[in-house]
């Protein structure tokens, strides 16, 4: 499926911009100073301030550590970087999916290694359980045959290769530079309860709008996708 | 090694961001570059669960945020499946590059 | 061993050479030695099995208790040594705490202990004991499945083979499925078609993992088990969806298709009923909700408003159409589809696809027994068992009469034996009927039960008059619901003959 005419190339511009993005973040990683973007670090919470029962009942996640947790942390961190892998080397779609699918799993396996069992499912039952089935079923309604591929030309599959790997050394480079404020980690994850609480008590806006807002995007998917038109 | 810290969760989540990228610059099939978005989702996602579990952030700030961009992922994937069926209905296809026109 | 006379010429005798031969030779073995005692005493070898496996269980679970109280009584802390290694307990410690809650046989029972104080070593033999259970749910739901569809029919099912009743038919068919050949079409995604059934039967097998059978009769007593288990069951819908793409067939992507837009339709109105029993509780820990039902029949959700009782109702229609049963089978179904999204497959895949969807049924019925009808209590009032005291014999006592993963099995069994019934008994609906069930009628009612819920719990006060009265009530409706059906299934079973004749049974080896 290649298109006879000459493109303005997506990946060339892509390139441009992220080459310099790169080299911004690699000259500016410096010596990271937080207090001169107007930005406040909380203060680092007493040992035990966390780990005191709350008032809510519910089994507080109790995060393994030590080399359990090494050893969970390397086998589903390798799951989720192989998986990665494979989604962009795929060809296909549904294969991209199936690989979308592992990674999405591992990465569930990290939320609840970092203490987010309530993120972790929710990460199951929406991003595997309904976006991905949406996107195959996306794929199955847009192909008109399981072997319809659309190829990126070999120059810029390897100009992308090659921006992707210098983002990532620029990445590498601002984070170990990086000097981060208090690492310790907390002793064991929020239950449910205080995650509730917090989404209807702080973040009751935000959530609202986020209703609101799935409302606007159920409608407008319904619209988009009707079939007179 | 053996103590993993708040550095092996952003260099994971780093790799993953670069995978995204390279996904979303190199397919043509609409769909491919959605789940280069989702790549990218999910590694900001692991980021900021990451610093909300070594209290860079105050309480469960970053846990929240974590479930509005999972929320606004699945909202976005539901608009964007939409448009790749009208896509196909317009120009029976959804290579990406050949939408270039200004009304189809 | 006499030879059954059978309407078929018999085959000569299997030539096996080599180490197919030995195996062949011990399977031989092992049958005659088995066979005449099967033969002789089906029903009691198939209730002692029953009852042996309760016991083993429960042998396990007195063992994990007996290593619980010696830890409490050395000085090691507990979460500190429940980690992938446990804690060091000594042979000593386990044999005085074994002595102290007046064990038989002390001095040999220790040494048996002494592994199990291990997360690791107990995380497997859990492990193990659900593998198992999976496997033979399946099995044994398939038989009864073939039998209660016979007996709708007025057939009489599977009858020879094992012997009574044809029992062991469904084993028979997991060895053939197991031998045959592992087709793949030349046309196929291969990769992803020989992925596909693991797709759908791993997170089978994982929802268990979280679904409570008894209030520590549960692998990973998860604060999100609820949304963790729903999210299995939705995970279970790609690997079909996965199946039907791969297989390259008409067919098969039709059925895939079918599934994939139902299965999503009707997660709606299933986890909208879901929110009820959360609301009514507060927590999404399943362990919690199911003892917050300890206080017998009238305590059970079901009866606890007018719209946990239509919920309920919601949630069962929703169930069947998320683990594609009839009447909503329309991925899978043989008339239209050719078997739809396993078409193609056959052998072992096949059967995986099998496993999955009986492991499905038994997921959602649980849930829905943990969720609206009383978990793994009795009827009676836990309160009354009180006065038993907590020495063994008592607590086997609670254990039969008052709460225990027998209820939760025996209820989920006859949930699953409804849905067995409605699938032999109703007629296939075309998918545009199944939509407009999902989107136009259970969508709304549904908002409404959940909003009309809402109000209830705020503006009817928790044991007032009106409370107690509609609790009353739907209970009433309930029992005599309840007590109807048993009547009428007695009454059916003592007059079989009269009603369906004998069904020329007195033909058949295995009656």
């Amino acid at each position: 499926m290649h298109h006879p005419r000459q493109r303005p190339g997506k990946t060339v511009l892509l390139t441009f911009a992220l080459a310099a993005l790169t080299c911004v973040t690699m000259t500016s990683a410096q010596e990271p100073d937080f207090g001169d973007v107007g930005f406040e670090f909380p203060p680092e919470p007493p040992p035990q301030a966390a780990d005191t029962p709350t008032e809510f009942d519910g089994v507080p996640l109790s995060i393994p550590g030590g080399a359990t947790e090494a050893l969970l942390f390397y086998l589903f961190g390798g799951t989720l970087l192989v998986s990665a892998l494979g989604v962009c080397i795929s060809r296909s779609v549904v294969r991209m999916a199936t690989w979308l699918f592992f990674t999405l799993g591992a990465a569930s396996v990290l939320y609840f290694l970092l203490g987010a069992a309530f993120l972790g499912a929710i990460q199951l039952i929406v991003y595997a359980g309904g976006t991905l089935i949406l996107l195959v079923f996306g794929v199955m309604l847009t192909s008109k045959s399981p072997w319809v591929r659309y190829d990126c030309p070999r120059t810029e599959m390897a100009a992308a290769a090659g921006v992707a790997i210098v983002l990532f050394a620029g990445l590498l480079t601002l984070l170990t530079r990086t000097v981060w404020p208090g690492t310790a980690p907390m002793a064991r994850g929020g239950t449910v309860a205080e995650f509730g609480k917090e989404l209807l008590t702080t973040y009751l806006v935000p959530f609202e709008v986020a209703s609101v807002l799935l409302l606007v995007v159920m409608i407008a998917a319904a619209y988009l996708a009707r079939q007179d038109r | 090694m053996a103590d993993i810290g708040l550095m092996h969760y952003l260099m994971l989540a780093a790799a993953l961001f670069c995978c995204g990228i390279f996904v979303m610059m190199t397919k043509r099939n609409a769909i491919g570059i959605l789940i280069g978005v989702e790549l990218v989702l999910n590694s900001v996602n692991i980021n900021f669960i990451a610093f909300d579990r070594y209290r860079l952030i105050h309480g469960l700030d970053g846990q929240i945020a974590a479930l509005f961009v999972i929320l606004l992922a699945a909202a976005e994937a539901a608009v964007a499946v939409a448009i790749c069926m009208n896509l196909y209905k317009n120009l029976n296809t959804i290579d990406v590059d050949r939408g270039d026109a200004l009304h189809g | 061993m006499t030879q059954m006379s059978v309407p078929w010429r018999p085959r000569g005798k299997a030539k096996f050479d080599g180490p197919a031969g030995m195996v062949a030779g011990g399977a031989k073995t092992v049958f005659a030695i088995f066979a005449p005692f099967v033969r002789a005493f089906p029903g009691a070898i198939m209730l002692s099995a029953v009852f042996g496996t309760i016991v083993a269980v429960w042998a396990h679970y007195l063992l994990f208790e007996v290593v619980d109280i010696a830890l409490i009584g050395s000085t090691f802390n507990i979460p500190a040594n429940t980690g992938l290694l446990g804690g060091p307990l000594t042979v000593e410690e386990a044999r005085s705490a074994l002595t102290q809650i007046g064990a038989p046989a002390a001095g040999f029972l220790c040494y048996l202990l002494y592994p199990v104080q291990y997360g690791l070593v107990r995380d497997l033999v859990a492990a193990g004991g659900i593998l198992g259970f999976i496997s033979v749910i399946p099995l044994y739901t398939i038989w009864w499945e073939r039998k209660v569809a016979g007996r709708i029919q007025s057939r009489t099912g599977p009858m020879r083979v094992g012997g009574w009743h044809g029992w062991s038919q469904s084993m028979a068919d997991g060895i053939k499925l197991i031998c045959k050949e592992d087709l793949c079409p030349a046309g196929a995604d291969k990769p992803l078609f020989k992925l596909a059934p693991y797709l759908a039967f791993v997170p089978a097998i994982l929802a268990f993992f979280a679904l409570p059978f008894g209030t520590y009769w549960v692998f990973r007593q998860l604060d999100v088990a609820l949304v963790f288990i729903l999210a299995m069951l939705g995970i279970e819908v790609l690997g079909v969806i996965i199946a039907g793409w791969a297989s390259n067939n008409k067919w098969s992507v039709y059925g895939a298709m079918r599934e994939a837009c139902q299965m999503v339709s009707y997660e709606i109105p299933m986890g909208m009923a879901l929110l009820i029993p959360i609301m009514c509780v507060g927590t999404l820990s399943l362990t919690t909700i199911g003892d917050t039902q300890s206080g017998g029949w009238t305590s059970w959700i079901v009866f606890r408003s007018p719209f946990t009782f239509a919920a309920a109702l919601v949630y069962y229609i929703a169930s069947l159409a998320s683990c594609k049963r009839a009447p909503f089978d329309l991925p899978e179904s043989e008339s239209e589809l050719v078997a739809g999204f396993h078409t193609e497959y056959s052998g072992f895949r096949w059967s995986l696809f099998f496993f999955a969807e009986y492991a499905a049924m038994f997921v959602v019925s649980g849930l829905l027994v943990i969720l609206f009808f009383g978990a793994w209590y009795s009827p009676l009032p836990l309160l009354w068992a009180d006065g038993l005291g907590e020495s063994l014999p008592a607590r086997a006592v609670k254990g039969v009469l008052f709460a225990g993963p027998i209820w939760f099995i025996a209820k989920c069994v006859f949930l699953l034996y409804v849905q067995i019934w409605l699938r032999w008994t109703l007629p296939r609906i075309r998918i545009d009927q199944v939509l407009y069930a999902c989107i136009q009628v259970l969508l709304p009612l549904m908002m409404l039960i959940l909003l009309g819920h809402t109000f209830y719990e705020l503006l009817v006060p928790v044991g007032g008059v009106v409370w107690t009265l509609f609790n009353l009530i739907l209970s009433t409706i309930g029992a005599v619901l309840m007590i109807g059906m048993l009547f009428v299934a007695t009454y059916g079973c003592w007059n079989r003959v009269r009603l369906v004749g004998n069904l020329g049974r007195e033909l058949l080896p295995g009656s």
